[in-house]
């Protein structure tokens, strides 16, 4: 399984393709984060009279969080529609399958790999907040909970993008499905907030952001935790279902 | 000598279509199998069900013992596959993707460090070892798949067409290999090209439309010639009915106004009647060539057998 991950990282640090995702989500992130503290500054002289008025863990740190949810959603089709979809059309898979390893071991070895790259990106991403330690304290629990949410929400875009990349064997295919799939998760709630109130509110229940959002505010609940381990765990087995069922039918 | 790989009654189907029907295969230790085919004869897919990549439909299949449906991970450690397309990670260097290849084998440590130094040496790579995948050429690329089928040592070694696409040179390099393989391993070996079974294979198995025509070593397949014949070139020859009285002489096809071809049975050689006749009726001999039915005839003649029957089952 280890090995799979290892194989996967270092095909990803080996084309240009990874260190350019890092640095332009890091390049987009940090204009964000700019532009918050800029904001920040020139409403803080106001707040600061208003008791229990809202601090930079509020007003910085949560918001880039939140527009770095947005950004990881959007790249995540691309680093994940490597997983099979690339393989197949490489003609790569056999590889794989006629080494000593079950199919599972297989997925969780590259599902493993990819979230390894997207924790170093995560780190990255950690280091903008951490550099307001230079000039004001910030809250480490809501910081925490938040990367922790962040980490949760990403671990889940790439158990849909693999499940979606095993589906096809166009690796844009793959991205877009993910794309679309992820978007309408994240989406959903929009149409769940007209619902008549009193249902039971299932829409809402789907929503990614839904699920995100009290983790970004420090709360954590485990209704959230469960929604996003069931999420991981619901598209990785059905993945590891797709591999063993592709030996099976072709 | 033992039994590396065996299957039984291998059968697949996809869909309606039976791809392979009831194959049985074994190889034992230090023999290359040819198998051999036409396009479309179900080659490929009984490699790939041999390799684990698919699943029979029915049938057995074990290596060295172990049950490849049963017992895939300890199966598929005694097994090293090339498919068609060699499986390649053009982004990584030859040196690299080996020893990906070797760790996704279970070897660790110096034991690695070894296994790779030694494929690469084996198969020709050191010139190469540090450069992209990518940018070598095609028959580099496909030792760089025969390397990694063998890079853990697996018993059993399973290459699908091995030598398409490669210049007359690099095919003669790879099927070097091939045999040097044969000491240490068993090698399957899949192509169409007949020459290579003749020249590689110690055993032959001929399959068309999914199923086995014939199985056996390959003496025994010269020996499935129905007919032997001669090619005489007669400077003043005789009319044909002359020729055909001669004893042992099943029949004569005229090839040209001076060459003939003689047909017989293979016990009962003409030669000398006819060269006696030749030079006591001065007929002027001039050219006499035993005519060997090449692997070729007999395939060509296996397979025109089963085609109106294949055609009723479809």
């Amino acid at each position: 399984m280890w090995c799979v991950a290892r194989l996967e990282i270092s095909r990803l640090f080996l084309s240009p393709f990874a260190w350019i995702m890092l640095a332009l989500v890091q390049f987009l992130l940090a204009y964000m984060f700019l532009s918050h503290i800029e904001y920040f500054a020139q409403i803080q002289g106001q707040i600061s009279a208003i008791p229990g008025a809202p601090g930079v863990t509020e007003m910085i740190i949560a918001p880039l969080l939140s527009n770095a949810a947005l950004v990881l959603l959007l790249i995540a089709p691309f680093i994940t529609m490597r997983a099979f979809a690339d393989e197949h059309r490489n003609h790569s898979l056999p590889l794989l399958i006629s080494a000593p390893l079950s199919a599972s071991q297989i997925v969780l070895g590259k599902y493993l790999g990819y979230l390894g790259f997207f924790l170093l990106q995560l780190a990255l991403i950690a280091l903008m907040p951490l550099s307001l330690l230079a000039g004001s304290a910030i809250d480490f629990y809501q910081f925490g909970v938040s990367m922790f949410g962040l980490f949760l929400l990403v671990a889940s875009f790439l158990a849909a993008g693999i499940f979606l990349s095993s589906l096809t064997t166009q690796p844009i295919i793959a991205a877009v499905m993910t794309f679309c799939l992820l978007f309408l998760l994240w989406i959903i709630d929009f149409a769940a907030a007209s619902a008549v109130s009193g249902q039971i509110n299932w829409l809402a229940w789907l929503s990614l952001l839904g699920h995100f959002q009290p983790l970004l505010a420090g709360q954590i609940n485990s209704v959230d935790l469960s929604f996003f381990a069931l999420f991981c765990v619901v598209f990785i087995l059905m993945t590891i279902r797709r591999l063993d069922a592709a030996r099976l039918s072709l | 000598m033992t039994i590396l790989l065996e299957a039984q009654n291998l059968s697949r189907y996809f869909g309606p279509n039976v791809v392979v029907q009831n194959i049985d295969l074994t190889v034992k230790r230090g023999e290359i199998l040819g198998f051999l085919g036409p396009n479309g004869a179900g080659k490929s897919t009984t490699m790939k069900m041999l390799s684990g990549n698919l699943a029979p439909d029915k049938g057995e299949i074990h290596i060295n013992g172990f049950d490849l449906l049963s017992q895939p991970k300890q199966a598929k450690a005694q097994l090293g596959y090339l498919p068609e397309n060699p499986p390649l990670y053009r982004e990584l260097t030859v040196n690299e993707y080996l020893q990906h290849c070797a760790r996704l084998n279970l070897l660790k440590g110096q034991q690695l460090k070894s296994a790779v130094a030694t494929v690469i040496e084996r198969c020709g790579l050191g010139d190469v070892q540090r450069r992209l995948i990518g940018q070598l050429s095609k028959g580099y690329q496909q030792r760089t798949g025969i390397a990694q089928a063998i890079v853990h040592n697996p018993a059993v070694v399973i290459l699908d067409e091995p030598t398409s696409g490669l210049d007359p040179l690099q095919i003669r390099q790879i099927r070097e290999l091939i045999r040097e393989l044969a000491n240490e391993h068993s090698v399957i070996l899949s192509t169409h090209i007949l020459p290579e079974v003749e020249m590689l294979c110690d055993r032959v198995q001929i399959i068309s439309k999914g199923q086995v025509m014939f199985a056996d070593s390959l003496t025994a397949l010269h020996q499935q010639r129905l007919n032997s014949s001669l090619r005489i070139t007669l400077s003043a020859p005789p009319p044909i009915t002359e020729l055909q009285a001669l004893t042992n002489v099943s029949s004569v096809e005229p090839v040209s106004a001076n060459q003939f071809r003689i047909l017989y049975h293979p016990e009962q050689d003409p030669t000398e009647n006819l060269i006696a006749s030749a030079v006591s009726k001065h007929w002027q001999l001039q050219e006499l060539l035993r005519e060997q039915d090449s692997l070729e005839d007999i395939f060509m003649h296996l397979i025109k057998d089963d085609a109106p029957l294949a055609e009723v089952k479809n």
